[in-house]
């Protein structure tokens, strides 16, 4: 307890906390004691390719899935005991969407914001503020089918921030969209970081990671690999550049002795060849006096793709 | 001050409604008019010649039997596709869990819901059935509570078995092999007693069967096979254990 009346409400406590953190299905152990904290107002990621973990421990701290071992603490308190308090101040969007499709948009907020038990005129109030914030006013009186899934993914969204939420849980908010679906919702995203919404978010796409992320945890095999602010792991994981080489296919890219002493890490992949150094025009000027002439060249800076690739070894986008 | 939780997920479905009740309405008035119209009438009178059962027209016979039935109808119904949808084709469910909704005020507002269904199909079944002449208005209402108890019979343990189902198919087995057979042979058009002797005690055994002999006794004031209060209890049961197995089946489904 505290001077705010309960736990949890001092800002430097973390809002969630996890030691030793294990999810099992059966034999299948999906989360491998994993540690992390999340604090008040930060956006924290967590990366990882499919089957890593990453919508198990979403469900876990969102206290709709049993902890099977370890601890975990959403704002103090424990979502075994404690699940209906944790939910009332949490936003949740699950990677699979589950819009009430027997209702339309409007009543899919208004049903929610009922749900968290909010009077009537406080839910109308906010509904014409998040439809305005979801881009959404036109379709309100819409059934939920017709959206699109840019649209269904920011009604979602809207309908976590019913309750306006202490924290924002975001599984996979863009994977599937467009391009430009993303970037209008990612614009959302930023804007609730900008209002000092904490929010956790999973993702696929580092680019996203990188700019929207304080910190973010790298999760692979259901374990922590790395844990740190994009720039942190950038500069600790990998090189300034990175030069990309393609080669024609069906020809046999050189072996990795072709590139001695030209770079700190090479990696060969099935389509292209990743010299690691940090002064990447300096590297391809140097191939050239080799003799290697790859049919494609990319000067650019690490990202967290190389980072992600260094420690698991496997590329992660599909 | 707070409204009880499962009062909100009631509200859900009643806010469902509001987009559905049209088409429901027809079809809560269209089945009692055909089916007195054909069996109570046309059926009836065939089976008047001969002198109906208990000494009674067979359409006022048989309206409390199809009050009972058309109850059974409604409950397992709303047992089924609303729960597969719940669980599976829109998600309601995990949507409502995410909140502070628990799985037991899910499950309480559902059969919440469900009671007030039962009771508009009861009152519209009882006002066709005293339109047709077959009953007094007060007896026929007398009627409605027995009913309901009877859909809910039957919803309580659909939505249980509902909500292990992985596919859907399994509802249409359970109308085809459960429901039809129990419409036809639980004393719902004629008395078990017509049955061949070794199926008549089975017939006893089926939940209809109960609700009819209360409905008929309600409506009509018939003699029960046992007294009223075993008829009652025996429906109450069905319901009460198809509660809280509703409640732990949905908890290994989606509490995961
Ligand atoms: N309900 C479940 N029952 C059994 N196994 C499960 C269940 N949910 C997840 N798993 C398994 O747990 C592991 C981790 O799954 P999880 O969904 O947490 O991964 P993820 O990182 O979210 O993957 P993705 O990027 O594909 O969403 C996988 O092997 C998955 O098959
Ligand atoms: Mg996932």
């Amino acid at each position: 307890m505290n001077a705010y009346g309960y736990p949890g409400s001092v800002m430097s406590d973390p809002l969630v906390e996890a030691r030793g953190l294990v999810k099992r299905f059966g034999d299948i152990v999906a989360v491998d004691g994993i540690d992390f904290e999340v604090r008040a107002g930060e956006v924290f990621g967590f990366l990882g390719p499919n089957g890593a973990g990453k919508s198990s421990t979403m469900r876990m701290i969102g206290a709709v899935s049993p902890v099977s071992a370890g601890h975990l603490r959403v704002f103090g308190l424990d979502p075994a005991t404690d699940a209906p308090r944790i939910k009332a101040q949490l936003g949740v969007v699950p990677q699979e969407d589950n819009l009430d499709t027997e209702l339309t948009v409007e009543e899919n907020l208004y049903i929610y914001g009922r749900y968290f038990d909010l009077p009537r005129e406080v839910i109308r109030r906010r509904i014409d503020e998040l439809l305005e914030f979801a881009q959404l006013t036109e379709r309100r009186d819409s059934r939920v089918e017709p959206l699109s899934g840019g649209m269904k993914r920011r009604l979602t969204i809207a309908r976590g921030l019913i309750n306006q939420p202490r924290l924002m849980i975001l599984d996979e908010p863009t994977t599937g969209l467009d391009p430009q679906a993303r970037h209008v919702l990612w614009d959302r995203l930023w804007r609730l970081k900008q209002q000092g919404v904490t929010l956790i978010v999973t993702t696929h796409y580092m680019d996203e990671a990188e700019q929207l992320c304080d910190r973010l945890v790298i999760m692979d095999h259901g374990k922590i690999v790395a844990e740190g602010s994009p720039r942190e792991l950038i500069e600790r994981h990998s090189t300034r550049e990175v030069l990309e080489l393609r080669f024609p296919v069906g020809v046999e890219p050189p072996p990795e002795s072709a590139y001695n002493g030209m770079a700190k890490r090479i990696e060969i992949l099935a389509d292209r060849t990743l010299l690691y150094s940090d002064d990447a025009e300096r590297t391809l000027a140097e191939l050239s006096e080799r003799g290697i002439h790859p049919e494609q060249t990319l000067v650019r800076r690490s990202t967290l793709e190389d980072v992600f690739l260094k420690l698991t070894g496997r590329t992660l986008v599909d | 001050m707070a409204t009880p939780a499962a009062l909100r997920f009631f509200e859900r479905q009643a806010r469902v409604y509001r987009h559905t009740w049209r088409g429901s309405v027809v079809s809560t008035f269209v089945q009692p008019v055909f089916y007195l119209l054909a069996m109570g009438l046309g059926l009836g009178s065939l089976v008047d010649r001969q002198g109906g059962p208990e000494g009674l027209p067979y359409l006022v016979w048989l309206a409390p039997g199809l009050l009972a039935a058309a109850a059974m109808q409604t409950g397992a119904g709303e047992g089924a596709w609303p729960v597969m949808a719940g669980i599976r084709w829109v998600k309601f469910y995990q949507a409502a869990l995410a909140t502070p909704l628990t799985v037991r005020d899910v499950v309480l507002g559902h059969f919440g819901w469900v009671t007030a269904r039962l009771g508009m199909v009861a009152v519209v079944y009882v006002g066709v059935i005293w339109a047709f002449g077959a009953v007094d208005l007060l007896s026929g209402l007398a009627a409605v509570l027995p009913a309901v108890l009877v859909g809910l019979a039957f919803a309580g343990p659909v939505t249980a078995y509902t909500a292990g189902l992985e596919r859907e198919t399994g509802l249409s087995s359970l109308f085809r092999f459960g429901i039809v057979p129990l419409f036809l042979f639980s004393g719902t058009f004629f008395p078990i007693s017509q049955l061949p002797g070794w199926l008549q005690p089975l017939a006893a055994f089926t939940p209809l069967w109960h609700g009819v002999e209360l409905t008929r006794w309600a409506a009509l004031g018939l003699p029960t096979a046992f007294p009223p209060a075993v008829h009652v209890a025996v429906l109450v049961v069905l319901f009460a254990s198809g509660v809280w197995l509703s409640m732990v089946r949905l908890t290994r489904r989606l509490v995961v």
